[in-house]
C-alpha cells in the first residue's frame, strides 16, 4: 500500500493520465494500454498486483522529483533572468558573497526529509513484494533461461513447454497467483513482462523467485532484458492470462503425450534419424533432448524461435531449413536436409498440437 | 618579483625542424603537453566512438532494421560503452586535470613527470590494444571481431565457453593496461597536491578544482583496482583454467558483478567530479562572485566519495538480492544525492546577486545545472528498487546515464574547453562558433535524450539490435537517431572551432576573463617552466587580492 | 610573451610539505590494498564452496617458520633504514642483505608448499574453487614480494658499489614502507588462509 493516501484506482488515473498527457498522439497512435489483444508494455498499465504496486510508488517518487525539479527549475530560471548582467555594470563587480550557514543547513536538512519519507515508502513495497509468501494454491512454474528461449516447466502437472507461458487470471478476492523460480542453463537472462512485475534476473547457479497475480485476461508481451549474447534481442516472452476453463483446457492438452498420426511416420523418421532429437524431446516418443525447446505440443504455439517469426508453414519451413534466416546466431544449427525430408519433417510437426 | 615569462625576442629564435616538434611531443615530461596529448586522444576517441553510436542509432532508427548484423551491433554498442567511458571521459579529465592542477597550486610540474608521461603512454597503448581488436581478434569464425559483450562483460558472457576467440581478451587487457595508467596519474596527483603547493596555499586555500581532482585521484585508487583485480581473475578463469566466475564449478556470477559494480559506481563519480570542479572554477568567474560556501562545497565533494563506495548494488537491484540489501542500497543510493543537491544549491547561490556574463562557456554551463539536476532526479527514481525493477536494463537507464554523462559530463568539458583553451593555446576560441555550437548541440542532446526516458517506460531492454514493430517504439526511436545526427554536427562545428581558432582566433592575453586563480597570472600558453618566480598566496583568490588590494579575500577567510 | 605584472607578496613564513616519495607510495599502498582485498573477498566467499576436490582443512600447513622469516624481514628492513640514516653503511647492507635473505627464503617456503600442493595432493588453480583462489591470492602476494626482492637487489648493488649513503635514506624509507606493506598483506593472507579458512 503507497503512504499515498489515495484510492488506489485514483492513482492509477493519475499515473495513466500524466503519461498519456504527456505523450498521447504517440502512445495512442501505435498501442496504448487500452487496445485489445495482446496488451502493451507500458510500465503504467499493471495488471497485477506486484506491477500495480511498483506502479503506484513510481507515481508518488514522479510527484516528489517532480516538486523537486521545479522549485529548482525556477530558481535556476529566475536567477538567470534577474542577475544577468547588463551594459551598464561593465567594470563594477558586485557585492561578494561567500557563503550561508544557515541557507546552507536549510538546504541539507529538506533533503535529508526528503529522502528519509522517499526511503521508508519505498522500504514498504520491497517487503510487500519480495517478502509475499506463497500461498499453498498458488502455481508453481519453474523458468529456465537458454541461449535465446525460455523453458517452461510445471512441477506439480508434469508439462514442460517453451517460450509461451500460460497462467491463470486471479480474482482480488480468492487470489491464485503464479509463483516463478528462475534458473539458467547458461548465461544470465532477465523476465520482464512490464504489465505484469518488475523484472528479475535469471542467474546461473543462482536460482531466484518472482510472483504475478494477473487480473486481467489476455496476452501480455515482454521480453529477456538482461544482455546474453548475439540473439538476445530476439528471446521474446508471450504469456497468455487464462480464465479458469481455459487454463484447465490448456493444462489438460500439454499434459497429453505427442499426437500419433499416421500420415506423419515419415516425418517423425527423418526427426529421429537425424540429430533433431538429440537437442528436442516430443512426449511419448524416443526423442529425449533437452538442449532445445520441447516440440510436444509446438502447434499450441502462436509463435516460434521465442517469438522471432510466427508460427506458420513457410516460417517453420524457413527455420527448419536455415535457422540464420530468421535469427542469425541462434544455436539451432541448419540441419541441411533434402527438400522431401524438409517437407516431410514440417509435416510432422504440425501435427503435434 | 614578478610572474613575467623570461622574454625572448622574436626573431632570434630559429623554427624546429617538424622531426624535432614531434620528438619534443612523444618525449615530454612536460605536465601542459602531456595534458593536451590526452585531451586530443580523448577527442580523436569521442569522434570514433560518436561514430559508433550513429551506427547504433542508424540500425534501431525503425524496427526490424538491416543496417548492420547482430553482431556488429553488439560490438558497437561493447566498444562505444568501452571508449567513452575508458577513452574519452578519463583520459580527458586527466588531461585537464594534469594541465591545471599543478599551474593552480604554484607548481611548475607534476611530482613525477616521467612517472606521469608513461601513465599517458600505458593509457594510450589501452587504446590502441581495443582497436586492435576490430583487425587481430579472432572470433568464433576467425574474422577480426571486437569484443561484444557489453561493457561489463557480465559473468559468464566473458568466459572462454561463452566468448570464445580474443575479442574478450582485448578488453580485458586493455583495460588492464590503461588501468595501471589511471592509478599512475592519481598517484601523480595526489602527491602533486600534497607536496607541491606554494607557499601559503594550506588546503583551505586551494582553488576547488584542485580539491575535486584530489578527491578524484583517491577515489580512483580505490575504485580502479577492484576492477583490475576482477579482470586479472577473469584471465585466470579464460587461461589458466580457475573457476572464479565459473557457475558449473560453484562459482558466481553474481561475484563478477559485485566486482565490476564496487568499481562501476565510484567511476562514475571520478569522471563527475572533476567536471563539478570546472564548474566552480567557471561559474563564479562568469558570475563576479567567489563560489557561494566553499567550505561546504569541499566537504560536501568528500562526502559524496565516501557514500559513493557504499551504493554500487542498485545497479544490481535486479538479480535477486534479498529485501534487506535491496532496501540498503536504496537508502544509500538516495542518500548520496543530498551532498549533490547541496552542490547544485551552492552553484545557484554563486549566480545569485551575481553579474552573469552569458559567454560560451557559461551556456554550457547553465545547460550543465538544468540538465545535472533532471540526471540526478532520474537517478533518484531508480533509487526506489521497486521503480527500478521496471526501469532497470531499458532505455530509461540508457537516456538516464547519457543525461549525466552528455547533459552533465559533456557539457561541463565544453565549458572547459572555451574558458581553458585561450590559456592552453594564447587565442580566444570563436564566440560565435560557440554559440553555433552551443545551441545546435542543446537541441539534438534534448532530441535525443529526453526522448529517450519513453521507451524505457513503455518497455523497451538495452542491448537490442532490433525490437517488434507495434510496441510503441518506432517514432521514438526515429526522433532519437535525428537528435544524434544534430549533436553530431554540432561535434563538427566544435572541433572546427578548435582548429580555426588556434590560426584566425584573437589573442587572448595572460587573463582573458579577469578570472582569479594562479593560471591567469602567467601567459598564455604558460612558459615550460610555469612561474618565473613561484607565487606566495594568501587567499583563496590570489588575483584578487591583486586586483582589489583595498577589499582582499584574505580579509574574509 | 607576458603581458601581465602579477606580482606576489613574499612572505617568509616556513612551508613544510610532506615528502612526495612517501605521499606516492602510501598512494601505491593504498591501490594495492584494494587489489588484494577483492582477492580476500572471493577467498573468503568461496570458502566450503567447492564442489570436488580437496579442502583447506586436508592439505594446508601452516607456514610457521617462514611467516616468521617474512615478518622478521620487516625488523632487519627497519633496522637497515635506521642504520642509513645515521651513515653506517656497512651495517646498513649488512641489515638489507639479511632481508633479502629473509624474504628470498619465504618465497622459497612458498615454493615448496606448492610442490607439495601440486605433486602430492594434486591442487592446482584450475582444480576447483579451493585452488583458484588460494594459488591467486598467495601467488599475487608471492608476486609482490618478487618484485621488491627485485627492488631490494638492486639497492643491494647499489650499497656494493659504495653508492648507499644517508642522502639515499630518504628513498630507502619510500622502499621500506613497500616492504613493511607486502609483510602487512601476508599477515592478513596468513590469518584468512590458514587460521580462519580451516
Amino acid at each position: 500500500m503507497p503512504m499515498l493516501r489515495m484510492k488506489s484506482s485514483t492513482v492509477r488515473f493519475l499515473a495513466q493520465t500524466i503519461f498519456l498527457l504527456s505523450w498521447s498522439v504517440i502512445a495512442v497512435g501505435e498501442s496504448g494500454p487500452n487496445s485489445p489483444s495482446p496488451h502493451g508494455t507500458n510500465i503504467f498499465s499493471p495488471a497485477s498486483t506486484p506491477a500495480k504496486s511498483i506502479a503506484d510508488l513510481s507515481v508518488f517518487v514522479l510527484v516528489i522529483t517532480g516538486i523537486i525539479f521545479a522549485v529548482v527549475f525556477v530558481l535556476l530560471a529566475y536567477s538567470i533572468v534577474k542577475f544577468r548582467g547588463r551594459a551598464k555594470d561593465a567594470g563594477r563587480e558586485p557585492a561578494q558573497v561567500y557563503g550561508s550557514t544557515q541557507i546552507e543547513l536549510a538546504w541539507t536538512i529538506i533533503p535529508i526529509l526528503i529522502v528519509v519519507v522517499l526511503f521508508l515508502a519505498t522500504a514498504r513495497v520491497i517487503h510487500a513484494i519480495q517478502d509475499a509468501p506463497e500461498p499453498p494454491d498458488a502455481l508453481d512454474v519453474i523458468a529456465i533461461g537458454h541461449q535465446y528461449w525460455w523453458e517452461f516447466r510445471y512441477p506439480k502437472l508434469g508439462i514442460v513447454t517453451a517460450n509461451e507461458l500460460h497462467i491463470p487470471v486471479s480474482h482480488p478476492d480468492h487470489p491464485t497467483p503464479t509463483f516463478l523460480r528462475l534458473l539458467s542453463a547458461d548465461t544470465d537472462h532477465s523476465f520482464w513482462v512490464p504489465e505484469l512485475a518488475g523484472k528479475t534476473d535469471l542467474i546461473p547457479n543462482h536460482p531466484n523467485r518472482m510472483w504475478m497475480d494477473p487480473q486481467r485476461t489476455g496476452i501480455f508481451l515482454g521480453q529477456c532484458a538482461q544482455y546474453c549474447g548475439v540473439q538476445h534481442a530476439k528471446m521474446l516472452l508471450r504469456v497468455s492470462v487464462d480464465g479458469p476453463e481455459d487454463f484447465a483446457a490448456w493444462v489438460q492438452a500439454q499434459q497429453r503425450p505427442a499426437a500419433e498420426d499416421a500420415g506423419a511416420i515419415a516425418g517423425r523418421q527423418v526427426f529421429e534419424r537425424n540429430a533433431c532429437m538429440n537437442c528436442h524431446a516430443v512426449g511419448g516418443s524416443p526423442a529425449d533432448g533437452r538442449f532445445g525447446p520441447d516440440l510436444t505440443h509446438l502447434m499450441s504455439r502462436t509463435t516460434i524461435a521465442a517469438g522471432a517469426a510466427e508460427n506458420t508453414h513457410d516460417n517453420l519451413r524457413l527455420w527448419i531449413r536455415e535457422p540464420s534466416a530468421i535469427k542469425p546466431g541462434s544455436l539451432m544449427p541448419a540441419m541441411k536436409l533434402s527438400d522431401a525430408d524438409l517437407d516431410a519433417v514440417v509435416s510432422y510437426m504440425e501435427t503435434l498440437h | 618579483m614578478a610572474s613575467d615569462a623570461i622574454t625572448v625576442p622574436v626573431g632570434q629564435v630559429e623554427a624546429r625542424p617538424w622531426v624535432d616538434e614531434l620528438h619534443q611531443w612523444l618525449a615530454t615530461v612536460d605536465h601542459k603537453r602531456l595534458g593536451i596529448l590526452y585531451i586530443a586522444s580523448a577527442l580523436l576517441f569521442l569522434v570514433i566512438g560518436g561514430v559508433e553510436a550513429l551506427i547504433i542509432r542508424i540500425q534501431l532508427m525503425h524496427s526490424h532494421n538491416n543496417f548492420v548484423s547482430p553482431e556488429v551491433f553488439n560490438r558497437m554498442f561493447t566498444m562505444h560503452g568501452t571508449t567513452m567511458i575508458f577513452f574519452v571521459a578519463m583520459p580527458v579529465l586527466f588531461g585537464f586535470a594534469n594541465y591545471l592542477v599543478p599551474l593552480m597550486i604554484g607548481a611548475r610540474d607534476m611530482a613525477f613527470p616521467r612517472l606521469n608521461a608513461f601513465s599517458f603512454w600505458l593509457s594510450f597503448l589501452g587504446a590502441l590494444l581495443l582497436y586492435f581488436s576490430f583487425l587481430g581478434g579472432s572470433g568464433l569464425y576467425g574474422a577480426g571481431s571486437a569484443p561484444d559483450v557489453g561493457w561489463w562483460s557480465y559473468a559468464p558472457l566473458g568466459a572462454r565457453a561463452f566468448s570464445p576467440g580474443h575479442s574478450s581478451d582485448y578488453w580485458t587487457l586493455a583495460l588492464l593496461v590503461s588501468g595501471f595508467g589511471s592509478i599512475g596519474t592519481a598517484i601523480n596527483i595526489i602527491a602533486t597536491i600534497l607536496c607541491l603547493r606554494c607557499p601559503g596555499m594550506k588546503l583551505n586555500r586551494m582553488p576547488l578544482l584542485v580539491w575535486m581532482n584530489l578527491v578524484m585521484a583517491g577515489m580512483v585508487l580505490l575504485a580502479i583496482t577492484p576492477l583490475s583485480a576482477a579482470q586479472i581473475m577473469l584471465l585466470i578463469d579464460r587461461y589458466l583454467g580457475g573457476h572464479f566466475f565459473d557457475t558449473q564449478a560453484g562459482g558466481s556470477a553474481v561475484l563478477w558483478m559485485h566486482f565490476f559494480w564496487i568499481f562501476g559506481h565510484p567511476e562514475v563519480y571520478v569522471l563527475i567530479i572533476p567536471c563539478f570542479a570546472f564548474m566552480s572554477e567557471i561559474i563564479p568567474v562568469f558570475s563576479r562572485k567567489p563560489i557561494f560556501g566553499y567550505p561546504v562545497m569541499v566537504a560536501a565533494t568528500v562526502c559524496i566519495a565516501f557514500v559513493s563506495m557504499s551504493v554500487w548494488a542498485h545497479h544490481m537491484f535486479t538479480i535477486g538480492m534479498n529485501s534487506y540489501a535491496n532496501s540498503f542500497f536504496t537508502l544509500t543510493t538516495m542518500a548520496v544525492g543530498i551532498p549533490t543537491g547541496i552542490k547544485i544549491f551552492n552553484w545557484i547561490g554563486t549566480m545569485w546577486g551575481g553579474r552573469i556574463q552569458f559567454k560560451t562557456a557559461m551556456l554550457f554551463s547553465i545547460a550543465f545545472l538544468f540538465q545535472f539536476l533532471i540526471a540526478g532526479l532520474t537517478g533518484i527514481m531508480m533509487a526506489a528498487s521497486p521503480f527500478d525493477w521496471q526501469l532497470s536494463l531499458s532505455y530509461f537507464v540508457v537516456a538516464h546515464f547519457h543525461y549525466v554523462i552528455v547533459g552533465g559530463i559533456l557539457f561541463a568539458l565544453f565549458a572547459a574547453f572555451y574558458y581553458w583553451y585561450p590559456k592552453m593555446t594564447g587565442w580566444m576560441l570563436s564566440e560565435r562558433l560557440g554559440k553555433w555550437h552551443f545551441w545546435l548541440f542543446l537541441i539534438g542532446f534534448h532530441m535525443t535524450f529526453d526522448v529517450m526516458h519513453i521507451p524505457g517506460l513503455l518497455g523497451m531492454p538495452r542491448r537490442i539490435y532490433t525490437y517488434e514493430p507495434g510496441r510503441g517504439w518506432d517514432i521514438l526511436n526515429l526522433i532519437i537517431t535525428i537528435g544524434a545526427f544534430i549533436q553530431a554536427i554540432a561535434i563538427l562545428v566544435f572541433v572546427s572551432n578548435l582548429i580555426t581558432s588556434y590560426f584566425n582566433g584573437a589573442r587572448a592575453g595572460n587573463d582573458p576573463w579577469d578570472a582569479w586563480t594562479l593560471e591567469w597570472s602567467t601567459s598564455s600558453p604558460p612558459p615550460s617552466y610555469n612561474f618565473a618566480i613561484v607565487p606566495t598566496v594568501t587567499s583563496r583568490r590570489p588575483l584578487w587580492d591583486l586586483k582589489h588590494p583595498e577589499d582582499p579575500d584574505s580579509h574574509y577567510e | 610573451m607576458s603581458a601581465g605584472t602579477t606580482s606576489f607578496p613574499n612572505t617568509a613564513a616556513a612551508w613544510e610539505l610532506p615528502s612526495r616519495g612517501k605521499v606516492a607510495m602510501a598512494g601505491l599502498i593504498i591501490a594495492e590494498s584494494a587489489i588484494f582485498t577483492i582477492f580476500v573477498v572471493a577467498y573468503l566467499f568461496y570458502l566450503g564452496k567447492s564442489i570436488t576436490g580437496p579442502t583447506p582443512r586436508e592439505v594446508l600447513e601452516t607456514p610457521i617458520f617462514y611467516t616468521i622469516c617474512l615478518l622478521s624481514s620487516s625488523l632487519t628492513i627497519h633496522l637497515a633504514a635506521k642504520s642509513l640514516e645515521r651513515d653506517y653503511t656497512r651495517l646498513f647492507l649488512g641489515f638489507w642483505l639479511l632481508t633479502i635473505a629473509l624474504g628470498g627464503s619465504f618465497l622459497f617456503g612458498t615454493a615448496m608448499e606448492w610442490h607439495r600442493l601440486i605433486y602430492e595432493h594434486g591442487l592446482t588453480i584450475s582444480t576447483n574453487l579451493f585452488g583458484t583462489t588460494y594459488y591467486s591470492l598467495v601467488g599475487l602476494h608471492a608476486f609482490h614480494v618478487t618484485a621488491g626482492l627485485i627492488m631490494l637487489s638492486l639497492v643491494a648493488i647499489f650499497g656494493f658499489i659504495g653508492r648507499m649513503g644517508v642522502t639515499q635514506s630518504d628513498r630507502v624509507a619510500v622502499l621500506s614502507m613497500y616492504w613493511h606493506f607486502v609483510d602487512a598483506v601476508w599477515v592478513v593472507v596468513f590469518t584468512v588462509v590458514y587460521l580462519l579458512g580451516r
